[in-house]
């Protein structure tokens, strides 16, 4: 089914959630849409299932306005964060209930209610505890029945918020991959909100990368990793460096590159000077012997592991530079704590600093 | 409950999924205000009406009458006597329960409750099988020319017996929440028994401690059953506000009883008030979920 | 921290462990001594009076033609009041939690006025107002329907005085019950009424049925409230309380004690029936 969200506001009493987004979700992709806590995916998530209605603009399910569409009439398969399953039912119950509150006249036989849920459960593999009750499940156990009691009602669409938020990291991965073939083999459209980067990246078709209620970009995981959009998504995912410089009529030179500098919305980069943010990956940072490139001075070195992570300070930047070294490069070089290096940039970007975002804590992070 | 058939996309997509129609709600809030209006508002509104029904000088007359003061003066005696004593024993057993651990603590919380399930002719009749004429020490009792029993002694009793868990089942609970780490701290800190209670325990407590006493006096100044047990109704000696009403109105001096009710009704009021502020001021600072 | 003594036998004995914090043996002796003298020991004289009786007499007495009438207008009609609180306890206890109207905290700590109202004023005005001449005596008794000193009477007084009980054990389990479990049935395809039959009433059973139980326990026991308006007739319209009453007025110290051991037996079995029916409440709630 393709869904379309039609410049969709949402506000809540003093709030606007979301401020007029577009966008649009083909038959079988499983999309992300992922953004900091109160950048609006829940609520846009929750606009499209039919549990809050937007104030302006259109959800459309196959070109037809939903927006008049109950909850219960939508066919979205919801799987709450937190799970939301009746506690005093059984699995099966539980699995069940979507079918039991059909209308009689539509309402399957009790028999082959049976045979869908039991069918259902074992795809979850959860079979063997059909009797139990949700309290007696461990939260991977709960994860899965929350998922076949959606799928239960044979949804054209599924949404899941947070589907792995309430998980440990082991039980994590293991479901994430086993939700991604699921989507596959079932052939359906998907989906999910999370604020974990890898999460989306390593599961969606495509990322929805969301702030303050509005859209930044859309892409495929390469598009957004590789070429953000905006300042907001370069410090959203991965690790970037976010080094301050001068513009020069429009093109900047960093260690040993002249970059041009843009904008995401097309507006003019002003004439002559002004401020503006160079944008450089760890990994696109190279640290040469003395005397080639700029000159740097190593602050810090975490070395365990494949790659080695080392902060160097560069005259005239006032944040540290981290820079990504293969393991054999760093043993070349030798790198020691105050050793003084040379610094140059294979790849940056440079936005005006009229359009980046003020730094978020630690600019440098996972 | 969805409008199926209701052509009106505005009110279609206004509604929230998990709440109901309109006119559900409307017809839900009204069928709840007339039972609460029937049951509750009219009743109170009928001792008004009533005792002032004959004009504000017979309303005082009925109030000011010597048999009607006596009542108001031993009511708030036994008010003043029951209610310090089961507000020392509420702080003195929530203390012994809160801080420490011992076996049997939920059968003694069990005990404490148990006036509450008694039924007031009941709390006031054990009095009259321990010190009435035929009672236990009924016969010791007369030889020494103590009288208890429809005296105001067997009154006090049966008031401090069904008021007695009110201050105790208030400071329990918000006592154990409250846990022991703070009058350790004291201790540790040098301060001594008396001074840890006083300074550290008694200023977490006090907004639980006043909520408590607010109901037991509620229901010390109102109780009925258990003192018209004990009481002999003597007019002017052993009578107490609500046995003072009841006499009045079985004497059809209606407008009198329901001056005197209307005093007790005031009461019940300016408590309900009190107690609400409590709630809406320091609802987190008393005991469970009192919000 | 607690000063936690390694061996558990410490100087006050096996039974407590020992802490830095004083009082222990000042409260608890206080606690003790005040609770046996108030409360155990009266209680104590009303079983023994009743046992004064013998068995034969005792079964002879309370199972009289007249108590039995006494206590089939007391249970029935707590029963009844009760079962009328539990429909309209959980309908109150729903419009304060779940809607927005004016004056709602007025109307919230109203449900309160049963405990602060004394009940021999509640009795006086319950039974003015249904009287024959009373604001509603006068719409009811045209119709039939008379209200004041029959055993409806008693059902009234008695709905009264339940009235907060099932309100506010529903209110804070209502108040608790997570939104996304109604959204997930809406999701599900579930209306208004399968929801809230199949997913909110299951989870405020308990409490209603424990809200039902503390207003019929405190029903059975009731007189001030009810005195006024019932016809305390023997035999058609006399409540328990009142029995008892009327034999201590007679110097029938014995039947006294003896109808009142039976309501006093009657009164644990409901203390024990409630304590079971919280703990299956806080099973329902909390899981595990």
């Amino acid at each position: 089914m393709v869904i379309e969200v039609r410049n969709v506001t949402k506000k809540f009493d003093t709030f606007t959630a979301l401020r007029g987004l577009n966008l649009q979700v083909q038959p079988g992709e499983l999309v992300a849409l992922l953004g900091p806590s109160g950048s609006g995916k829940t609520t846009l998530l929750r606009v499209i299932a039919g549990l809050e209605f937007a104030n302006e603009g259109q959800v459309l399910f196959d070109g037809k306005d939903a927006g008049s569409r109950h909850v219960g009439e939508r066919r979205v398969g919801f799987v709450f964060q937190h799970y939301a399953l009746f506690r005093h039912m059984t699995v099966f119950e539980n699995v069940a209930f979507g079918l039991r509150v059909v209308p009689r006249q539509r309402r399957m036989s009790d028999s082959d209610i049976k045979k869908r849920v039991l069918s259902l459960l074992s795809l979850v593999q959860l079979d063997r505890l059909s009797d139990r009750y949700p309290t007696q499940l461990s939260g991977g156990q709960r994860q899965r029945v929350a998922l076949a009691r959606a799928l239960a009602i044979e949804p054209l669409v599924l949404l899941l918020d947070e589907p792995f938020g309430a998980l440990d990291a082991k039980v994590r991965k293991e479901l994430r991959r086993w939700l991604r073939r699921l989507h596959d083999d079932m052939g359906l459209t998907s989906i999910f909100v999370t604020h974990d980067q890898e999460e989306a990246l390593e599961l969606a078709d495509r990322v929805v990368v969301m702030n303050q209620g509005a859209i930044e970009q859309v892409g495929t995981p390469e598009e957004v990793y590789d070429t953000p959009a905006t300042p907001f998504v370069y410090e959203f995912l991965g690790n970037v460096n976010r080094v301050p410089c001068r513009i020069n009529n429009g093109k900047v030179s960093l260690w040993g590159i002249d970059v041009a500098a843009e904008t995401h919305d097309g507006t003019p980069i002003p004439e002559g000077d002004t401020a503006g943010f160079a944008y450089v990956r760890p990994h696109d940072i190279e640290l040469t012997p003395v005397g080639q490139g700029e000159p740097a001075v190593v602050r810090h070195v975490a070395a365990a592991g494949p790659t080695a992570r080392i902060e160097v300070s560069v005259q005239g930047v006032v944040p540290l530079i981290e820079a990504q070294l293969s393991r054999k490069r760093y043993l070349e070089l030798g790198l020691k704590v105050g050793q003084q290096v040379g610094i140059a940039a294979r790849a940056a970007r440079v936005f005006p600093a009229s359009a980046s975002p003020s730094p978020m804590a630690g600019s440098v992070s996972g | 409950m969805i409008a199926k058939n209701s052509g009106e996309e505005i009110f279609r997509t206004k509604i929230n999924p998990i709440t109901e129609g309109r006119a559900m709600r409307i017809g839900l809030i009204t069928a709840s205000l007339a039972y609460m209006l029937l049951f509750l508002v009219l009743p109170v509104v009928t001792v008004f009406v009533e005792a002032l029904g004959k004009g504000v000088g017979t309303y005082f007359e009925a109030i000011k009458d010597p048999a009607a003061l006596s009542a108001i003066k031993l009511t708030l005696l036994t008010a003043a006597i029951a209610v310090p004593l089961n507000m020392i024993f509420g702080v003195a057993a929530s203390w012994a329960i809160a801080k420490f651990d011992f076996r049997g603590k939920s059968v003694l919380i069990t005990l404490i409750d148990l006036p509450f399930s008694v039924s007031p002719v009941i709390s006031g009749l054990i009095y009259v099988l321990l010190f009435g004429a035929q009672g236990f020490f009924g016969s010791w009792l007369a030889e020494h020319d103590v009288q208890i029993v429809f005296a105001v002694p067997g009154i006090v009793l049966a008031t401090i017996f069904v008021t007695f868990p009110f201050v105790a089942r208030e400071l329990i609970p918000l006592m154990q929440e409250q846990g022991t780490e703070e009058e350790e701290a004291a201790r540790s800190l040098g301060a001594g028994g008396w001074q840890t209670f006083w300074r550290v325990t008694l200023p977490n407590i006090r907004w639980g401690l006043l909520y408590g006493v607010l109901l037991c006096n509620a229901r010390a100044m109102g109780e009925f059953g258990a003192v018209s047990v004990v009481s002999g109704k003597i007019r002017g000696l052993t009578n107490t506000m609500p046995l003072h009403v009841e006499i009045l109105y079985n004497e059809y001096n209606i407008v009198a009883a329901f001056a005197v009710a209307s005093l007790l009704a005031f009461l019940a009021l300016v408590t309900l008030v009190a107690k609400g502020l409590l709630e809406w001021a320091y609802g987190h600072e008393l005991g469970g979920s009192r919000t | 921290m607690a000063v936690v003594v390694s061996s558990p036998a410490t100087t006050r004995g096996t039974w407590m462990t020992h802490t830095v914090l004083p009082g222990f043996g000042l409260t608890m002796g206080f606690t003790l001594v005040y609770l046996s003298l108030i409360v155990l020991l009266p209680l104590a004289a009303l079983v023994i009076r009743a046992s004064g009786l013998g068995w034969d007499q005792f079964v002879e007495v309370v199972t009289a033609p007249r108590a039995l009438a006494a206590y089939r207008l007391s249970f029935g009609a707590a029963f009844i009041a009760a079962s009328v609180n539990i429909v309209f306890g959980v309908l109150v206890a729903w419009v304060l939690v779940r809607y927005r109207f004016p004056f709602k905290r007025l109307v919230d700590g109203l449900v309160d006025l049963p405990f602060a109202l004394p009940t021999a004023v509640a009795g006086i005005a319950l039974a003015t107002l249904f009287s024959k001449n009373g604001w509603i005596g006068r719409l009811v008794e045209p119709l039939g329907f008379k209200v004041a000193f029959t055993p409806f009477g008693v059902v009234i007084a008695l709905v009264f005085i339940g009235l907060p009980f099932v309100v506010r054990t529903v209110q804070p389990v209502l108040q608790d019950l997570d939104k996304e479990v109604e959204e997930a049935a809406a999701s599900l395809g579930a209306d208004r009424f399968q929801t809230f039959r199949h997913i909110i009433l299951p989870s405020i059973l308990p409490a209603a049925v424990t809200g039902f139980a503390l207003a019929f326990a405190r029903a059975i026991g009731e007189y001030g409230s009810v005195i006024f308006i019932a016809g305390n007739l023997p035999m058609k319209s006399e409540i328990v309380p009142l029995l008892i009453i009327i034999k201590l007025e007679q110097f029938d110290y014995r039947g006294a004690a003896a109808i009142g051991a039976a309501m006093l037996a009657a009164s644990f079995v409901l203390l024990l029936v409630i304590n079971l029916l919280q703990r299956w409440s806080r099973r329902r709630m909390g899981g595990a």
